[in-house]
């Protein structure tokens, strides 16, 4: 045979090799924690997943299990790697050990879990609508470092309009605050070319030095626009039937609902339509398309002010699908988060929604852990959410590329 | 004569120079609209048709806030001790700027850097001039431990400095609730989150400790640590090889890459810098303006500070002027809080408007029908890629 053996080419980069090989470490590192921390309390852990039903799990047995396990994927992580499969095999290694760490904080006694996902999806809700708001500006090339100003804004109009006038109309106010807001973005980055991230800021500041004058100089003295009756939960029928799932999922306020529509009809249109091609191409490499025929600046306009109706509902949660009124700094970072979110899950909305869930779950442990005596300064438990945000971003995420023109003014000729 | 003459020439050729100008207009028209802001909110006079009384409002309102930012020996140190960590603040968030790195964490460096300088502060008992220096540096290195964290991350595994700052800020805060509640750190006889308190030498003297019977005069040497660190960061980003090496990579990431120099390296000392500059703010408060920490000692400066560094263009003037306009805002915006039923949240609207028009000079131009030399800001940080 004179034919030589075909060599194989790898078909990783350096870079790809080492996320890899963090990928493994990081595995491993989870598992020493599993085995050492999540390991020393013994007990079992209650589930509570319906009003009669309590998923008893032992937690140390499951946490040494779950160490064993994991340092073993780790080590095939690093010795051969999973290839495609990677993501799968970290998706179910995160969610086993959340559910040790949960199994750990409540050994010896028992919370509702089904309790604690339904308010995870909600707490979400703001994060997943500012996160879709921001991907819907950076997609076309536009920063959007104002989603925090954007929900804060329009959680002031939706608590104010909704007082006086009812929750429809507060959310229709909430809307058009958030597209005003985006408008003065557009205007400023578009039209007269200012740096998108001094805008951004400057709406932040704007929205919160303006809600939390007028809540002191106004909302104060007339109580009365500043209270409302918050949108209850909704059973959508059948699918609330479905055990746990339906409680979490589907038993939720419209806020909620809309929040899946949002997630789904974004990656739809962006990856499915002629909008979507279009508001990609004009976010990487606006000149092509200008020269195709896209008239770039029309369309960055138009979805800088969708991304901004998309605030105002996620804004609007506050007052009319959570507290039922409006407090001076009430988004206290959540737009920051959402920023998070976009970087985090790579200015996909999908991507973005899983990130929002982790937050949302952090922001639900909160309110437990506070219940629950686990022999740890609570305030480690409550790091621990940005600490796994932490360790995720430099060992999974890393180097995450955004739309290359995002921040660039666009020139016509 | 000759000075006279001279001083004429310096000040026509400031007042001739645009960017004083557009300063002027901006600061002009978010007066304006300010105006119309607090008219408007006043709705129980408007119901009653007191216009007028809603206008002298204003008049009210704006003369509290001159007066409580210059009006006296006593707004003047109030202007210092507002603008002091501000500038400080400030240098960290431009320090990354000129890197072209995102520095969101000069809440969370000023955090541990503050925290670092309390431990010295109450620790020690004096002597004065070895402990309050030692208690600054501590201060300075407790910020630049905490701000390597997102240098390394970004060095080593390219991990966003945007969302890991803000990680970092919220872990900050649950770090200092935590510490405040140690026997090391807790007051004696206190069961709530707050320090003990600096020992008498360990405070950062008074600016004004020469004039007798005057403890209102809160401003402190904190203050001549900031101008130190203006100058030290002029020097560095201009005479420095290492502050050339900064503006490269801040604007051309590649081409500073390709010209040989370390970008990793430089990352991490962006960061570090920046901490450091964040750790003295912390510091200053600590040491200078509580003589204690509570849980919250780092309020929202970090935040402004990045409005600051954007108004001064992360130059070191720039930031310095920004500031002391920010912190001029603050103390004034007590007085007038407390002279009229304005409140003081009315400032953060002026300093967002501020610096809305200053970075739209077109905008300005548009308004006032003035002429402006169109500069470029060009871009802040390096945006998402890379």
């Amino acid at each position: 045979m004179s034919t030589v053996d075909p060599v194989v080419l790898p078909l990783v980069s350096a870079e790809q090799r080492k996320q890899a090989r963090s990928v493994g470490f990081t595995l491993v590192v989870l598992g020493i924690v599993a085995a050492f921390v999540l390991g020393n309390r013994p007990g079992d852990a209650g589930f509570k997943l319906v009003d009669s039903y309590i998923f008893v799990i032992p937690a140390q047995p499951f946490a040494r299990m779950l160490a064993v396990v994991l340092i073993a994927l780790g080590a095939a992580q690093l010795l051969k790697g999973f290839g495609k499969w990677t993501n799968v095999v970290l998706s179910i290694a995160a969610a086993t050990f959340v559910v040790s760490f949960l199994a750990w904080a409540a050994s010896g006694g028992s919370f509702s879990l089904t309790g604690m996902l339904q308010d995870t999806v909600t707490r979400s809700v703001p994060i997943i609508l500012g996160a879709i708001a921001g991907i819907l500006c950076e997609r076309s090339g536009i920063i959007n470092i104002a989603i925090e100003g954007q929900l804060l804004g329009s959680a002031f109009a939706g608590a104010v309009a909704g007082s006086l006038l009812g929750p429809w109309v507060g959310i229709i106010a909430a809307i058009a605050m958030g597209v005003g807001l985006s408008a003065i973005l557009a205007v400023f980055s578009i039209r007269y070319r200012v740096d998108q991230v001094i805008v951004g800021f400057a709406i932040n500041f704007f929205a919160l030095g303006l809600t939390s004058f007028l809540a002191a100089r106004v909302l104060t003295d007339h109580p009365d626009y500043n209270i409302l009756a918050p949108f209850r939960p909704i059973a959508l029928p059948l699918l609330s039937d479905i055990p746990v799932i339906g409680v979490v999922l589907f038993t939720q306020t419209l806020f909620v609902y809309f929040a899946y529509v949002a997630v789904a009809v974004a990656t739809w249109s962006l990856y499915h339509t002629k909008w979507g091609l279009r508001t990609r191409a004009i976010g990487e490499y606006p000149k092509a398309a200008g020269t195709l025929g896209v008239d770039v600046i029309k369309l960055r306009y138009r979805n800088v002010l969708i991304a901004g109706a998309v605030a105002g509902v996620g804004g609007a949660w506050w007052p009319i699908g959570m507290v039922g009124r409006f407090d001076q700094n009430i988004t206290n970072g959540r737009g920051f988060i959402a920023l998070a979110a976009v970087i985090f899950g790579r200015w996909h909305p999908v991507g973005a929604l899983s990130a929002a869930l982790v937050f949302g779950l952090a922001e639900a442990m909160q309110l437990k852990m506070s219940n629950l005596d686990t022999g740890i300064p609570s305030e480690f438990l409550l790091m621990a959410p940005y600490l796994v945000t932490l360790v995720v971003v430099a060992g999974f995420v890393g180097r995450s590329r955004g739309p290359k023109a995002a921040g660039q003014a666009y020139d016509a000729q | 004569m000759k000075i006279v003459a001279s001083l004429r020439k310096i000040a026509e050729r400031i007042a001739r120079t645009s960017s004083f100008r557009i300063t002027l207009l901006a600061v002009l028209s978010a007066m304006v609209v300010g105006a119309f802001i607090i008219i408007l909110s006043d709705i129980d006079k408007l119901q009653n048709g007191d216009i007028i009384g809603a206008i002298r409002t204003v008049g009210s309102a704006y003369w509290a806030l001159v007066v409580g930012s210059f009006g006296s020996l006593r707004a003047i140190s109030a202007t210092i001790n507002s603008a002091t960590p501000l500038i400080l603040c400030g240098l960290s968030v431009a320090v990354a700027f000129k890197a072209g790195l995102f520095n969101i964490g000069a809440t969370g460096q000023m955090l541990a850097g503050g925290m670092a300088a309390l431990w010295v502060g109450f620790a020690m008992d004096g002597p004065g001039y070895v402990q309050v220096p030692l208690a600054v540096l501590a201060g300075a290195l407790g910020g630049a431990a905490y701000g390597a964290i997102p240098g390394i991350l970004k060095a080593r595994t390219g991990a966003h400095e945007v969302i890991t700052t803000i990680m970092l800020n919220n872990m900050a805060g649950f770090m200092v609730l935590w510490l405040l509640k140690t026997n090391l750190y807790q007051r004696a006889d206190r069961t709530d989150p707050i320090s003990k308190l600096v020992t008498a030498p360990g405070h950062l003297p008074r600016l004004f400790g020469f004039l007798d019977n005057r403890p209102d005069l809160i401003a402190h040497a904190g203050f001549v640590v900031a101008i130190l660190a203006v100058i030290v960061y002029w020097w560095f980003l201009n005479r420095s090889t290492t502050g050339f090496e900064f503006r490269a990579f801040g604007m051309n990431a590649d081409a500073a890459q390709y010209a040989g120099m370390h970008t990793k390296r430089l990352t991490v000392m962006a960061m570090m810098f920046a901490g450091a500059f964040a750790g003295l703010a912390g510091s200053a408060e600590v040491l200078g303006t509580y003589g204690y920490a509570s849980q919250n000692f780092a309020g929202n400066i970090g935040f402004d500070a990045i409005a600051i560094a954007l108004l001064g263009r992360s130059s070191p003037v720039g930031t310095l002027f920004a500031a002391l306009l920010f912190g001029a805002l603050q103390a004034g915006g007590r007085q007038m809080q407390a002279n009229t039923d304005v409140p003081i949240d009315l400032i953060v609207v002026l300093r967002a408007l501020i610096v809305m028009f200053i970075a739209a000079p077109l905008l300005i131009k548009a308004i006032w029908r003035v002429k402006v030399a169109p500069s470029s800001t060009g871009q802040t940080f390096r945006g998402w890629g890379s």
